[in-house]
């Protein structure tokens, strides 16, 4: 179709499906009352049977447990497909990762930025370790705290400290840790097959509430999903800059 | 046994991750070992299922959550033979793609290994699961895998740029489910299937829930590549490596059909049980549609891969017959159906592959007469292409009996329809074996020259990174699968007394307030007794037909490849009726990403409205 | 039956629509994956709309005694799933995206015409 045709033809199916998906939304409750038995009887009972203050928590790694489990494989996945799409053709090679494309002149970093996000690095950090490990407890947890952690490495990467980085880093390290993350998850379920009687059963001792090691395995498996979540990102954040920074046409080689 | 339910989806993962772990360590055929012995266990866990089903549906919550007055507080996996059947079917095509690419690839990376396993675990999951949201996550799962294993040859811009329309539109159409769950969440307050039938019957069907299982509906035809869903499917298809290819046209766009039986059959059976003629006319004419449409599409194609993504739609518009039908016999019929096929498309692509692995193109011209150096896989292409037609032994045969048994009154219609989609698509594969192992037929295609470069380039883009272009021979890892999925295919149809057995499952899989007791009320159901009606007269029924079919493949493929022969006057005839309509349909299927959007959009509000209005 | 009732659940099918429309005129990929994120984003505000309850707090009890109203947690955790789920699906289409500018020289949809017929 031509791009007319398309918008022509687009317009009226778009008009129909919008009055459907409205007449549909009519039958809904109005907005601001929830009468549904899941989440009234989750806040009820969760503090209680997991000892874990943060209700979101208690039903993202406990309840619906293997949702979680899922979810972090898709980005397991999608971090996999990525480095599979983005690893150098027939035709490329590693350069020694440079600090300008080629052809674009880059200003270089000025000394402000490089000594504010350097010295912002080791809060995020930090921060994002808090956020990990609190997860059950306030607001955050794994996939909250582990994109945190990620954002310290797109700020070494904006005090222009890339290329230093990339060569004091130990190569495999950030994949090991992404498997170590997903790996992990999928340990703890097992734990639980043969500890408690059903995959991703709640083993571990509950402790009390409000304490920072309490609610059996939720802390745990924060711990495998911020693990994971940050080296994926930073995974995601290496792959799409070397594709600017270090890969460019070359001898073949892979 | 919960452990029996929730290894197939935790074992491949956990290698997934330490394959990824340990990958610099590793070398290749270690890595390919690895996967290999995991396919094969998900397979036989799969095979141990089924087998524990028979009995009654295995229902296990995770985290030990069983339900409190009716309110499942976790997720449930409540798996039935249909769906432990399609776990092993799994494993196994999974297993064969696997030791396909033994030897396939030159190079791989770990990566690949590691993806194809979590697509693994990820279907095992979303046949299994018993919750709805639970079965967004693993249909999520096993779409983004899908679109990184489709575009892995990025060497090949067709290949980019498939995924790249595979990935939007299927984005989309996962959109679609996720409001579908939400407006269903919205209502009953639930996301376990069993929960949500019990509080939908309760009460008669309203515009919401309409909406929501419109949405639902399309959501899972986009996967399914149901008409007029389906542009991104050949594109996908064509361009994703064998292997790769092996999985998508056996299992994944049957996966869609089998979400739709069980999404209707556990939550949906109850509010719309008044209704069935209207429904069942409304998707009788989808599924028709689209199986005519991809027989259509298929015998155009001259690219092998194409081809036989056509006849993936086209098959499961076949499918989708089965289920249409809203009857435990056509549900019985579609998934020995769903089975069997996908294990005859499978082996198809395993020989493609092997004629791509050995000449390096996928161009039924370029192939012509090349085949004779491969006398072999001759008659394997033709074995595919009679079970493609479901003839006896094969599986697909009995599937297609119980299906027109299923319709009843109007089972010669259904007959015939199976009769015309099924002669159009093993005609194909029938000329592509003349063409390709005799050297018969014309040089150029029906009448539509290709240009020297438009041949070259595609040559040239068909050399991806996997490939190695000098003639290299073909081992044992690349026919055993083959020859293995075939044979599977054939073991189906010779089962004695497996379309009664079928039947029975299918009763169960159908009846809603005996799954609910199932799954919430904890005990395992006890099957019930449905009076098995004799086989026989089913399979006789179905013979004359099945006898046309080959007659009329046979006779499809004699006219594509001695069509010349004709007389001149006739030709043109015929040729004057069909080239604008050939060129009409070739124009839809442009391979944009933005017009496959826009008929997602249309289909949408075309099923939308009709289900509306006979819904209400 | 007012409008402000149901306002989210029309928001949330405006973003649907609009984020298509955007995906179907598109001229540049980045640009058409931007708009397949905003049509996932129209699930997230449905899914919240539907959990939430007027005059709830958060569902976390670290400083509120249980049995305070609060929203729905259900479809917090929902949403989050939805959220990474988009997230990751988007790094994907954006690295086809850079693969197809370096193959092919271009980013418009358009003159994508690898694949006819």
């Amino acid at each position: 179709m031509t791009p007319v045709i398309r918008r022509r033809a687009f317009v009226p199916a778009a008009a129909v499906v919008g009055g459907l998906l409205v007449w549909g939304a009519t039958g809904l409750p109005p907005v601001g009352v929830y009468r549904g038995p899941y989440g009234l009887v989750l806040n009820q009972v969760a503090v209680a049977e997991r000892h874990a203050t943060n209700v979101v928590a208690a039903v993202t790694f406990d309840y619906r447990g293997i949702d979680t489990m899922g979810e972090e494989f898709i980005l397991f996945a999608a971090v996999i497909g990525v480095a599979i799409l983005l690893r150098a053709m027939r035709g490329e090679a590693e350069h020694e990762p440079q600090e300008a494309v080629r052809g674009r002149r880059v200003p270089g970093t000025s000394n402000a930025v490089r000594v504010v996000g350097l010295a912002l690095l080791g809060p995020i950090v930090l921060f994002g370790i808090y956020v990990v490990a609190h997860g059950h407890l306030t607001p955050g947890g794994g996939f909250q705290g582990g994109v945190v952690l990620a954002t310290g490495a797109l700020l070494v990467y904006l005090s222009g400290e890339y290329v230093t980085l990339r060569r004091v880093q130990p190569e495999h390290s950030i994949d090991l840790g992404e498997a170590l993350g997903a790996g992990g998850y999928v340990v703890v379920g097992l734990f639980g097959l043969v500890a408690g009687g059903a995959f991703l059963a709640n083993a571990l001792p509950l402790g009390t509430a409000g304490t920072l090691l309490s609610a059996g395995t939720i802390p745990v498996i924060n711990l495998a999903v911020g693990l994971e979540v940050a080296a994926g990102f930073t995974l995601l954040l290496s792959e799409f800059l070397e594709q600017t920074l270090v890969l460019g046409p070359g001898r073949s080689g892979r | 046994m919960p452990a029996l339910a929730a290894l197939p989806v935790a074992i491949p993962l956990l290698v997934a991750a330490a394959l990824v772990g340990a990958g610099p360590l590793l070398r290749r055929r270690v890595a390919d070992t690895v996967a290999i012995v995991t396919a094969a266990a998900v397979t036989v866990l799969g095979a141990a299922l089924l087998a524990r089903t028979l009995g009654g549906t295995t229902v296990v919550w995770f985290g030990g959550w069983t339900p409190r007055s009716g309110v499942a507080l976790g997720v449930a996996f409540a798996i039935d033979p249909i769906g432990a059947g399609m776990v092993t079917f799994a494993g196994l095509l999974m297993t064969a793609a696997l030791t396909f690419s033994w030897r396939y690839f030159d190079t791989v990376g770990i990566l690949f290994h590691a993806l194809m396993l979590v697509l693994l675990a990820a279907v095992a999951g979303f046949c299994s699961s018993g919750d709805l949201f639970n079965m967004f996550v693993f249909f999520e799962l096993l779409s983004v895998s899908a679109y990184a294993l489709a575009g892995y040859k990025i060497e090949d811009p067709g290949s980019l740029q498939g995924a790249l329309n595979f990935a939007v539109t299927n984005s989309v159409g996962a959109v679609m489910v996720l409001t579908g769950v939400a407006l269903l969440y919205g209502r009953t307050g639930a996301l376990n299937l069993a929960q949500i039938g019990t509080t939908l019957a309760a009460a008669p069907a309203d515009r919401l829930v309409v909406v929501a299982f419109a949405l639902l509906l399309v959501g899972f035809f986009v996967k399914a590549a149901v008409v007029p869903f389906h542009f991104w499917l050949a594109d996908a298809y064509a361009v994703a490596p064998t292997p790769v290819c092996v999985l998508f046209a056996g299992l994944l766009s049957e996966l869609g059909v089998y979400a739709v039986a069980r999404v209707y059959w556990s939550v949906f059976s109850g509010p719309f049980g008044g209704h069935t003629p209207g429904l069942r006319a409304a998707l009788l004419a989808g599924a028709a549609l689209t199986a005519l449409l991809g027989g259509v599409m298929c015998i155009l194609q001259h690219h092998l891969a194409r081809l036989l993504a056509f006849a993936t739609v086209s098959h499961v518009g076949l499918t989708l017959l089965g289920i249409a039908l809203l009857e435990p016999e056509g549900l019985a019929g579609a998934a020995l159906y769903t089975v069997a096929d996908g294990l005859v498309k499978a082996a198809l692509f395993v020989l493609v592959g092997i004629l791509a692995h050995r000449f390096g193109t996928l161009e039924e011209l370029e192939l012509r007469g090349q085949g004779r150096a491969l006398r072999w896989a001759a008659p394997l292409l033709v074995l595919g292409a009679v079970g493609l037609a479901g003839v006896p032994p094969f599986g697909t045969f009995v599937g297609k009996a119980l299906i027109e048994e299923g319709a009843g009154g109007a089972a010669h219609w259904m007959a015939a329809l199976f009769m015309v989609a099924s002669a159009l698509t093993a005609g194909a594969v029938l000329r592509v074996s003349g063409r390709v192992f005799a050297g018969w037929g014309p040089t150029v295609f029906g009448g539509r020259d290709e240009s020297a470069e438009e041949a070259a380039k595609r040559h040239e883009a068909e050399e991806g990174d996997e490939l190695r272009v000098s003639r290299s021979l073909i081992g044992p890892s690349m026919l055993v699968p083959a020859l293995v999925l075939l044979g599977s295919s054939i073991a189906i149809g010779m089962v004695p007394g497996l379309s009664d057995r079928a039947v029975v499952v299918a009763a169960r899989f159908a009846d809603r307030p005996a799954y609910a007791g199932a799954v919430l009320g904890g005990a395992r159901a006890a099957p019930t007794v449905a009076a098995p009606t004799p086989a026989g007269g089913r399979l006789v029924a179905a013979a004359p037909w099945t006898a046309g079919t080959l007659v009329l493949a046979v006779a499809g493929a004699a006219a594509a490849l001695f069509g010349r022969r004709l007389p001149s006057r006739l030709r043109r005839r015929g040729l004057r009726l069909t080239v604008p309509m050939v060129r009409a349909l070739r124009g839809l299927h442009s391979g944009q990403m933005g017009d496959s959007v826009t008929w997602l959009l249309i289909g949408t509000a075309g099923f939308g409205t009709v289900l509306a209005a006979v819904l209400r | 039956m007012k409008v402000m009732d149901y306002l989210p659940y029309l928001v949330s099918a405006w973003l649907f629509l609009i984020g298509l429309y955007g995906i179907v005129t598109s001229r540049n990929l980045i640009h058409a994956v931007t708009c397949l994120a905003v049509v996932q984003s129209s699930t997230y505000v449905l899914l919240l709309a539907i959990g939430y309850r007027r005059g709830g707090t958060a569902p976390i009890f670290f400083d509120v005694p249980v049995g305070t109203r609060a929203v729905d947690p259900v479809v917090a955790s929902l949403a989050l799933t939805d959220v990474v789920v988009g997230a990751t699906v988007t790094a994907l289409l954006l690295a086809l995206a850079v693969q197809i500018h370096k193959r092919l020289g271009t980013l418009d949809p358009d003159e994508l015409r690898a694949m006819k017929g």
